[in-house]
């Protein structure tokens, strides 16, 4: 099947005085019609420039260096602004994580919906209260024949990220790009956002690139997944497999990390802290952190390597030339990942801290 | 035993502060009362703007609550004059949310730890050096770091220097108000289980203020959950997760994103009026209070 994106080679940079910063690097994924790409990685990984690449908002010293963006057969790094326009209309939306920051305070929300659906030449403005109800409606916001009168300041957080849902939707684009959108709202409300943007996914059939750091989200809502570290994709696959058989020793980190077992005990955190873009190590960035590093870590960044069906990792433990012996460490836990199918591969570490 | 005791707290934001509608008082924090053992780690989770963070700062007087009384070691903090304050808060400490924002950029990291040695006049200056450099070694950060600035540290290490400033007095009960959820995934972990050591260590007393549900499971012994001001449930983390019996802690935890795709779950929703005001709290299991 044609993917609907196609994210290849994909790298930004920061031309700042001390140099260029690489904060995505080359970067390449897919995503299908309808499906949803969980896109997990720590502050500064790269996560929002690498959406706001795909939209072509990336402002200076930032810019894309490398790379294309395939969308629906087009390269949109290709387009000339006014068709690019035109795809952040009625092909790709994006939803932030501020709701407040981008929505206009001086307008009501009714307006703003309004004024996507107009814009876009969905409806005339003599039929746009009634669209507008109607998508509020969809959004499940309550009383909304009242509520389009209302400004930004007087909902609450969830209703807000519900509007900003409404005016993503409004253009009916095929894939919308969320960037953390549930993270300032309490869980309860985050559930709801959550269960409708899976709602909304299913009766218009959009694609979906949910940007987010929470695991459980991503195994809430996403088909597959890709991790990111220090601009780089280190591992992607189905949900399943992710948080089965995890591959790259920081995929295994993180998973291993959340609360769990019982009560009281240490956590297996990660040691170390996250390299700057600015003074990454030699060789593949995880390395200073990583349990499992060997001699040719620290020589080059290592490629991607199959490691199961529809799934890859950045990591030198999948290359064939290592023996399988290498991806087991001695006395190590697998509480988190085993699967008895999967054998040696599943090691997961009492990372040292 | 109970070394802290929250009796009755309350506190109203007066219209001045121009925050609320009809300029009706708030009341923030609406008539709680808990205790807390040596020794535990006591949990309060909630919505966000259910009062965690003012009974927080009330129990320290960090702002003045409207009413109530807390009793630490038996004496209410309330009643205490401007220098019996100073020193109670020497055994009472507070961390805060944002390791970003909550050093003084100006300072270097050794000023910032040695700071509440110098306002309590404790210890000759070389005493004091020495202490700041046991307290950089005790929460893990290098001593070699000493004269950076918090700019020069990660969110992980900035929270290390308020804890190690904290932990200076010699404190035997710390707020930890949010104190991982600034920081990356990958750094919590270490940061809670730096926390769970330091308290074994120096036998310390938390009470532990967090978003993280299932954070919250694993590391407090009792719970409190606070609905619009008041605490709707509360009890032994055991028991209140695993049969919670108030409408709004059964939806809060029905919400936790579960990290195992192959989880199927329940989704309760909060029905607002299916919760009573005016109910109060009744025990229906050992230590395991509800208003239901
Ligand atoms: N305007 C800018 N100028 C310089 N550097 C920038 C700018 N915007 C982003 N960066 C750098 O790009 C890197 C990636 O940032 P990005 O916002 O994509 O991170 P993220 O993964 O979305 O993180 P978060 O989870 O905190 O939102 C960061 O290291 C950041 O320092
Ligand atoms: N200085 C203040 N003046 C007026 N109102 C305040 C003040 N501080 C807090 N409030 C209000 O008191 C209520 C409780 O706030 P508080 O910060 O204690 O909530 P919280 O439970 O800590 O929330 P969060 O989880 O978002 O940190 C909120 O409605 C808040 O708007
Ligand atoms: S390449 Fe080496 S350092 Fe990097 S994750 Fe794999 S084993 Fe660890
Ligand atoms: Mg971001
Ligand atoms: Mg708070």
């Amino acid at each position: 099947m044609e993917p609907l994106l196609r994210v290849e080679r994909l790298t930004t940079v920061f031309d700042l005085p001390g140099g260029a910063l690489p904060a995505v690097n080359d970067v390449t994924f897919e995503i299908q019609p309808g499906e949803t790409l969980g896109l997990v990685g720590e502050s500064g990984s790269g996560k929002s420039v690498t959406a706001l690449s795909i939209m072509r908002l990336v402002q200076p010293p930032g810019r894309v260096a490398g790379g294309r963006i395939v969308f629906k057969g087009q390269d949109l790094l290709t387009l000339d602004e006014r068709r690019m326009r035109e795809v952040r209309g009625a092909g790709i939306s994006l939803i932030f994580q501020e709701p407040m920051t981008a929505l206009n305070p001086v307008f009501s929300v009714g307006d703003q919906v309004a004024e996507a659906l107009i814009v876009h030449g969905r409806v005339s403005r003599r039929e746009a209260r009634a669209a507008v109800i109607e998508l509020l409606r969809a959004v499940r916001m309550p009383n909304p024949e009242s509520r389009i009168a209302d400004y930004p300041h007087q909902l609450s957080g969830g209703q807000r990220q519900r509007v900003m849902i409404a005016i993503a939707l409004a253009c009916r684009p095929s894939l919308v790009i969320a960037d953390e959108p549930t993270t300032a709202l309490d869980v309860t409300i985050q559930a709801q956002i959550l269960d409708l943007l899976r709602d909304m996914k299913s009766q218009f059939n959009l694609a979906l690139l949910l940007i987010t750091h929470d695991l459980g989200v991503v195994a809430e809502i996403a088909d597959r997944v890709a991790v990111m570290y220090a601009g780089r994709i280190v591992e992607t696959g189905p949900v399943r497999a992710i948080f089965r058989h995890p591959q790259h020793p920081y995929t295994r980190g993180l998973l291993a990390s959340i609360p769990g077992g019982a009560p009281g005990q240490r956590l297996k955190a990660i040691d170390g802290a996250v390299p700057l873009l600015n003074a990454l190590p030699p060789g593949c960035a995880f390395n200073p952190r990583c349990p499992d590093r060997f001699e040719p870590c620290t020589t080059e960044p290592p490629p991607d390597y199959a490691v199961g069906p529809d799934q890859t990792a950045k990591c030198y433990l999948h290359s064939p030339q290592v023996g399988a012996d290498r991806r087991v460490r001695p006395g190590a836990d697998p509480a988190v990942g085993a699967d008895p199918s999967v054998g040696a591969d599943t090691s997961v570490g009492p990372y040292p801290s | 035993m109970s070394l802290v005791e929250v009796e009755h707290l309350v506190k109203h934001f007066g219209r001045d502060t121009g925050l609320f509608r009809g300029g009706t008082r708030v009341a923030a924090v609406d008539d709680v009362s808990f205790s807390i053992d040596q020794g535990e780690t006591f949990g309060l989770v909630g919505e966000s703007g259910s009062g965690k963070t003012t009974t927080g700062r009330c129990m320290l007087r960090l702002i003045e609550p409207t009413s109530g009384a807390v009793r630490f070691r038996g004496e209410n903090v309330l009643e205490f004059s401007r220098s019996r304050l100073r020193r109670a808060r020497r055994d009472m400490q507070i961390v805060f949310q944002d390791p970003y924002s909550s050093l003084n950029p100006r300072m270097r990291a050794r000023k910032i730890v040695e700071e509440p040695l110098v306002i309590h006049e404790l210890g000759s200056r070389a005493e004091r050096r020495d202490r700041v450099a046991e307290l950089f070694r005790l929460v893990g950060l290098s001593p070699a770091h000493l004269d950076r600035f918090p700019h020069e540290f990660s969110g992980g290490q900035r929270q290390r220097i308020g804890l190690a400033r904290a932990l200076a007095l010699n404190p035997s009960f710390v707020i930890l108000d949010e104190p991982v959820s600034a920081l990356d995934v990958s750094i919590q972990a270490q940061v809670v289980n730096l926390l769970m050591d330091l308290q074994r260590q120096l036998t310390l007393t938390y009470l532990f203020i967090a978003h993280d549900l299932r954070l919250v499971e694993h590391i407090c012994t009792r719970v409190a959950v606070m609905y619009l001001g008041r605490i709707v449930e509360i009890g032994p983390a055991a028991s209140l997760f695993a049969a919670p019996q108030h409408p709004y802690t059964r939806a809060l935890l029905s919400a936790i994103p579960v990290p195992d795709p192959d989880a199927s779950r329940q989704r309760i929703v909060l029905d607002p009026a299916s919760i009573n005001r005016n109910a109060v709290l009744k025990e229906i299991a050992a230590g395991h209070f509800a208003a239901v």
